[in-house]
Order: C-alpha cells, then sequence, then structure tokens
C-alpha cells in the first residue's frame, strides 16, 4: 500500500512529537541541577571548586547563587520568608536556625542523619550547638555544620621582628614585643604602634569591626565584652538579662572597646566590617587586624610567611572566649529538589570531601579532620583556629535574633564610635530594647 | 457535503448585525465613554495605591510581623502609633529629617537659581557647560553615595585634599562621615552636589518663561538691574521656585539610598533619617504592624504638608 501524502505527514508529524518528548525528557534528566545559596567571599569560591566532584559523581549540575555579606541576611531571609524555591540548600548564618527551625524554612535533618549514619558526635560540639540544634542543646537538628569559623587576630610579623622596633618596645615596656594574649597587652601594643613610622609610613595600631548596618560592630565588641563577664542572659533563668548584658564587667569590656577604637585605630574606620579590615591590613595600615578565620588562607597565600601572623582572641579577666562564626547548610524545606540536596549534604558530610574542603581554603567542623595529628601543621593559622574552636560563644539564634542585633548595633555603635553617654547607659539601654523584643516574641 | 452558502437573506442578516453594534456604540453617552477610558486606570490605582494603603493602614492597628505569618494576628488599637509618638529615638531620626531637608533644599535653592542666572546668559562654551553643570543629577544614587565614601575617605580621599589644599588641615586630621559634627553635613553636601542642577533647570524653565516685554517695560522705567531682579524676575519665577522646593522635599523626605550607602545612618545614629528607621523596623527587625504605623504617619505628614504648600503655591500663581 503506498502511503498518501496524508500518511507521511501524519508519521512525520508523530516522530517529531515523540522526538521532542524524548529530547525533553532526556535534557531534564541531563538538567538536573541544585542552587546553592551562600555569602561572596573566598570560602564560596573554594566551594565552587569542591562541588565539581559532586557534580562528576552525580551528574546534578551545581548552580550557586552568592551575595555579598552586608546583604546575605537581608536577602536570604526576604528569600526564606517568601517561601521562594530558589534555594535548594542554603548555608545559612548560626543566627538565623531558630527563626527557620520555627518558620519552617528547613527541613529538618534527624532522619536523614540516622537513615545515613551521619554522626552530630562526629562534628565540633561548638559548630553542632552553633549552627546545627534549634532549640539549642538539644538533639534537633536542621543543619549539617558546613564552614566553622570565629574571630581570630592577623599581625604584621615582620613589624614585630624590626630590631629596632623590638628595642624601643622593651624600653617601654620592659618586656618582648609579641602577638598579645590579654586585652592590657594587647591595648600596650596597639598604642605602640598607632601613629608609628615604618618604613616612612605612618602605621596605626589595630583594625576592629566597627559596621554598623549589619552586625559588624556587635561581631567586635562581643569578644571583649564576653571575656570581661558579658552574658546574655542568667544561665539559670533563660532572658533574665539584667546584671548580666549590664554587668560591670560587661560595661568595664565595652569600655575597653571603645578605649581601643579611641586611641589606635586608622583614621575613617567608623563604619568598617571584614573587607576594611583585609584591605588596612594588606596594604600597611594596622599592626593588628580582627577578622574572621576563614579569610585567613587567602591573606596568608597573599602576603606571604614573612609578613603574616596569627593570634587567638586575647584572654580578660573573666574568661577566654572568641565571637564565633560560621555556617550550617540546610535543605530549604521549599524546594523542589529536596532529595538531590540530601543527596548533596550525604556527600559533603563524607570525611574525604571534608578533608579536601579544608585543604582547599574551607573549614571543616569534621573531628576526623581538624584532630587529625597533622591538622595544626596544615598552616600557619591551623593551631589558633583549634584553640579557638574550643572558646567560642554565639550571639542570640532567636527566631527574633534580627531585632536583638539592630538593637545591639544601635546602642554600641552609638556609644563606641558616636560617643554618645556612657557604656553602663548603653548596655542598661541593651536590656530595655532586648527586654521589649522578648515580650513582642511572647517570651 | 454541509457547507453555508451565503443567501441574500443571511448577508441581510449580517449587514444588519454589523449595523445595530456600530449604532450601539455611536449610542454611547460622553460619560460612558469616559468611564470606558478611565476604568482601567482607576482599577490599577486601586490595585496598586489603594489598595494596599487601605491594607497598611489596616496592619497599622495589630501587631503583624511579616516574617511570623504563623502567629495569631491580634489587634493592638493605636498602641503602635502612641509608641512612636513617644519614642524619643524616633523623634531624634524626625529632627535629623527635617535638618536634611531644610539645609539641602535652601542651599539647591540658592545656588540652582544663581546657576539658572547664569546659564541664563549667552556664553562661549554655554551648551558645554550646561551639560557639565546637569551630569551630577544623571547618576544613580547608590553610585553617588558609594563614590563619596571614598572621596570623605580621610586618608585617600579627594575631599580632605581639597580641604588641606585650601586650608593648611591636614588631611587625615579630621573625617567628615565619622564624625558627629560634621557627618550630618556631608549628606546634605552630597544631596547639594546632586540636585542643584535640577533646580537649575527648573528655574530656568521659569527665567525663560518671562516675556522680554517685561524687561523692556521696566527698562523704559529705568529700573536698576537689582530692582528688575526684586520686582520682575523673582516674582514671574517665584512659582517655579516653589515646585522645585516641592519636588526637592518630597523626595528628600523620604530618602533613602544615597543616605543608607554613604553613612549607613551612622556614626551611632546620628544620620538616621526616617526612612531608614522604617526600613529597619519593616525589613530587618520584620515589625511590620509598627512599620506600616510609621509609614502612615509619614504619609500623613507629607500629605499635609503638601497640600498647604499647593495652596500657598496656587495664591503665588494666582497674584
Amino acid at each position: 500500500m503506498k502511503p498518501t501524502d496524508k500518511t507521511v505527514r501524519g508519521v512525520v508529524a508523530l516522530a517529531t512529537i515523540a522526538a521532542l518528548a524524548l529530547g525533553s525528557g532526556a535534557a531534564r534528566a541531563e538538567d538536573k541541577s541544585l542552587t546553592l545559596c551562600w555569602a561572596a567571599w573566598d570560602p564560596a569560591n573554594a566551594l565552587v571548586e569542591l562541588s565539581k566532584d559532586f557534580t562528576a559523581k552525580t551528574g546534578v549540575k551545581m548552580k550557586f547563587e552568592f551575595v555579598p555579606w552586608t546583604s546575605y541576611a537581608d536577602r536570604f531571609l526576604n528569600e526564606l520568608n517568601s517561601h521562594s524555591k530558589l534555594c535548594d540548600l542554603i548555608i545559612g548564618d548560626s543566627q538565623w536556625i531558630g527563626g527557620s527551625a520555627e518558620n519552617g524554612h528547613y527541613v529538618k535533618l534527624n532522619d536523614f542523619f540516622d537513615k545515613n549514619g551521619i554522626k552530630m558526635s562526629d562534628f565540633v560540639d561548638a559548630t553542632v550547638v552553633g549552627y546545627s540544634e534549634w532549640p539549642k542543646n538539644t538533639p534537633n537538628y536542621w543543619a549539617l555544620p558546613a564552614m566553622a569559623d570565629a574571630v581570630g587576630w592577623t599581625y604584621r610579623k615582620d613589624w614585630f621582628a624590626m630590631p629596632d622596633v623590638r628595642k624601643d618596645f622593651k624600653a617601654k615596656y620592659g618586656r618582648d614585643l609579641a602577638p598579645p594574649k590579654d586585652w592590657d597587652e594587647f591595648l600596650q601594643v596597639a598604642k605602640f604602634f598607632q601613629g608609628r613610622q615604618i618604613a616612612g609610613k605612618k602605621v596605626y595600631g589595630a583594625y576592629i569591626f566597627t559596621e554598623r548596618g549589619s552586625e559588624g560592630i556587635t561581631m567586635g565588641v562581643t569578644n571583649v565584652m564576653y571575656d570581661y563577664g558579658f552574658e546574655y542572659d542568667n544561665p539559670k533563668k533563660p532572658y533574665e538579662m539584667n546584671g548580666f548584658v549590664n554587668s560591670a564587667g560587661a560595661v568595664k569590656g565595652l569600655e575597653i572597646y571603645k578605649q581601643i577604637f579611641d586611641c589606635c585605630t586608622a583614621p575613617g574606620m567608623t563604619n568598617a566590617y571584614m573587607s576594611e579590615g583585609l584591605d588596612a591590613f594588606k596594604s600597611g595600615q594596622v599592626a593588628m587586624q580582627m577578622n574572621w578565620f576563614a579569610f585567613f588562607p587567602g591573606l596568608y597565600k597573599a602576603m606571604g610567611p614573612d609578613k603574616i601572623g596569627f593570634f587567638v582572641n586575647p584572654a580578660g579577666p573573666s574568661g577566654h572566649y572568641s565571637q564565633l562564626g560560621g555556617q550550617g547548610i540546610s535543605v530549604v524545606s521549599y524546594s523542589d529538589h529536596k532529595d538531590d540536596a540530601l543527596n548533596y549534604i550525604k556527600w559533603f558530610a563524607q570525611p574525604s570531601v571534608q578533608q579536601k574542603w579544608w585543604e582547599i581554603g574551607g573549614y571543616s567542623a569534621l573531628k576526623a579532620v581538624v584532630e587529625a595529628p597533622g591538622f595544626p601543621k596544615s598552616a600557619p593559622f591551623a593551631p589558633d583556629f583549634l584553640v579557638t574552636m574550643g572558646i567560642v560563644k554565639d550571639f542570640w539564634a532567636e527566631p527574633n535574633y534580627a531585632s536583638l542585633l539592630l538593637d545591639m548595633q544601635k546602642r554600641i555603635h552609638n556609644y563606641v564610635v558616636a560617643g554618645q553617654g556612657t557604656a553602663q547607659l548603653a548596655l542598661d539601654g541593651l536590656v530595655k530594647d532586648w527586654t521589649k523584643d522578648f515580650k513582642d516574641a511572647g517570651k | 457535503m454541509n457547507a453555508s452558502v451565503d443567501t441574500p437573506e443571511t448577508t441581510a442578516v449580517r449587514v444588519t448585525s454589523g449595523a445595530a453594534r456600530r449604532i450601539r456604540l455611536r449610542g454611547l453617552s460622553d460619560r460612558s465613554i469616559a468611564w470606558l477610558f478611565i476604568t482601567p486606570t482607576i482599577a490599577l490605582l486601586l490595585a496598586i495605591n489603594i489598595f494596599p494603603l487601605i491594607w497598611t493602614i489596616q496592619m497599622s492597628f495589630t501587631n503583624y510581623k511579616a516574617n511570623m505569618g504563623w502567629l495569631r494576628i491580634k489587634n493592638v488599637g493605636i498602641a503602635n502609633y502612641s509608641d512612636i509618638l513617644g519614642d524619643p529615638d524616633l523623634w531624634a531620626g524626625m529632627q535629623t529629617t527635617a535638618h536634611f531637608v531644610f539645609w539641602s533644599i535652601l542651599l539647591e535653592v540658592v545656588l540652582g537659581f544663581a546657576l539658572a542666572l547664569l546659564v541664563n546668559h549667552k556664553f562661549r562654551g554655554h551648551s558645554f557647560w550646561t551639560t557639565v553643570i546637569l551630569l551630577p543629577m544623571m547618576l544613580s544614587p547608590a553610585v553617588v553615595g558609594n563614590f563619596w565614601t571614598f572621596l570623605y575617605q580621610p586618608q585617600v580621599g579627594l575631599f580632605n585634599y581639597l580641604v588641606n589644599f585650601f586650608s593648611g588641615i591636614p588631611p587625615s586630621s579630621f573625617q567628615m562621615i565619622g564624625d558627629v559634627q560634621l557627618a550630618p553635613w556631608t549628606i546634605v553636601l552630597v544631596d547639594t552636589w546632586m540636585w542643584t542642577p535640577y533646580v537649575m533647570l527648573i528655574c530656568l524653565a521659569g527665567l525663560r518663561s518671562i516675556p522680554d516685554s517685561i524687561y523692556e517695560a521696566a527698562e523704559v522705567d529705568r529700573a536698576s538691574a537689582w530692582r528688575t531682579f526684586w520686582s520682575v524676575t523673582l516674582p514671574m519665577v517665584m512659582p517655579f521656585l516653589m515646585l522645585a522646593v516641592l519636588f526637592r522635599a518630597i523626595e528628600n523626605f523620604k530618602m533613602f539610598d544615597m543616605v543608607n550607602l554613604l553613612t549607613n545612618g551612622g556614626p551611632g545614629s546620628l544620620t538616621e533619617t526616617v526612612s531608614i528607621t522604617l526600613k529597619r523596623a519593616a525589613f530587618e527587625k520584620w515589625h511590620t504592624g509598627w512599620s506600616s504605623a510609621l509609614a502612615i504617619i509619614l504619609f500623613v505628614a507629607v500629605f499635609g504638608a503638601a497640600n498647604i504648600y499647593i495652596k500657598v503655591l496656587n495664591k503665588v500663581r494666582q497674584r
């Protein structure tokens, strides 16, 4: 039977439809992808590299949505609050955990961890509490510790080694110039370098966080205040803040931070955070720099072993602490690709992947990596990082953390940078603000 | 076969119905046609202006938090309003805003008018210089905020070096953005730099609208240049000037982007204008009910002031 034109046209049309359908099916399989949201910084670039292994292994393409730190919280909390499907995986800040758990933004991971043999006891304790648990200190996990981080310090090793500088310091303070171990020593070193001429250039004592808009000054000042006795609330009676937030020690700590700002920082550093600190340090403006450990691999690479040294946050009369940074990785509950996202977490939790993560510029929180005998020698900042992760404290992680943070930003900046009122008034005001915030939140 | 064939009868029926439709359309009253044209606009206005306004008013009486949608929304009466009006920090923000609006507009009007008088005369390179003067207002406020941050940088910024050049004060001995006394002036200065050309343009339009015959009459009356300025130029340009003031005042009252990028409200809260307070309360603290009340208060203040001002403006125009 000779096919008619009509029959031929019909067959061609059917074949085309079938080909398109098959093609799109194949394309769908090939185009399987996940979007991971995080901040735009050095470790994010390392994660892009690391994730290539995941794509090679699973065929799932990785897309990344990285935004600058200054708009990181605004942007991604808006995405989560609007139940957006943009992010399948999110590396969210430690303070978001309460809100994201209670608002249902993150998938609870307990069952998934049990099913896949992922044990939280394999990760550094502080990171589990800080990045994964809500409520805190309960076995309810909403994230896998992804990027361990805390505040640390860098110093100009080459300046500290200059014979004339060392001689001057010894003559003035009767001890050898060395990275400071407590805040008294810190003030001595910072004052010593402030305004000094080094290689014909005027330099300054220290760089500290002073940023007003997001979290900067709070993430800076707490490093001193913790050491002087600042507590968020009564350890025996949650949310009782009077006498803890504004204790005599806390007031003293705040005064020390202002003293450092007034005596020993470079002009114009009134609204400065991470990148300003890196620039000031790299350009040879300051002798000591406060910043997150996350930046230290890149900084070390850029400056070389002769110019940069590292030290742990100095201790105070009431203890030795450091501000926790870092983030956990979570699966967004509005994602259409939750299974693939969980697979990514399963892959990321593997010791070999975690080892590579540390090697290429990320900070693993896996004990198998950081407690390995070779870890302290694996990078010049590794020993200080290990010590620091044992002394960290974090800001509130309550669902209303943003209000609490903004109130602290305002009170601290008003006192430290604008010089309004006293430290006592600032912290009394903070207790008032926080009490109202918790009352509004029904606590 | 079921093909339809036009018969004289069916054709006649179609023609009749088409004509009837045309007649019906033609028969629409002017009022109906007016409604037909303005209905889409009204619908859009209702959807994007009136509805959000009503919704905001409704939210302003609640404790609603947009990031905690599961919480039961409680009616709090006028608590948000009384909280705002009794908040000393907010009044400080209002003062900051008033300082910024008053001084920036004063400087923009004086300088803009002076520049308009200058540009109104023909001189060599007139077009080139006019374009140069207009450049700042063509930039995005975000860009302006960012690059003035660099210009104000005490160690490497051009501004401090200029001050040093003219006054001999060492550049790194003072700072603009971080200084409690100077920070409020930094935003005034940048806004003046950016928006003076806009005021100039409006004044220029006013100057060009004055008929030559009036100046000729003044000349015949032997009026001095000073007298001509006070009796002819200024009164004739006044409605335009007042319009410029209205536009700039509304704009500066809600100024956000430039201030946010330049000072971020700091040092402390010294340059925190109400728009920055509103943004922080609404989208960072997520106090949606409270910030709705603040938005309504600001809306009423601006709307009321603008209405009074427009009435005065109309009186000036009628004179």
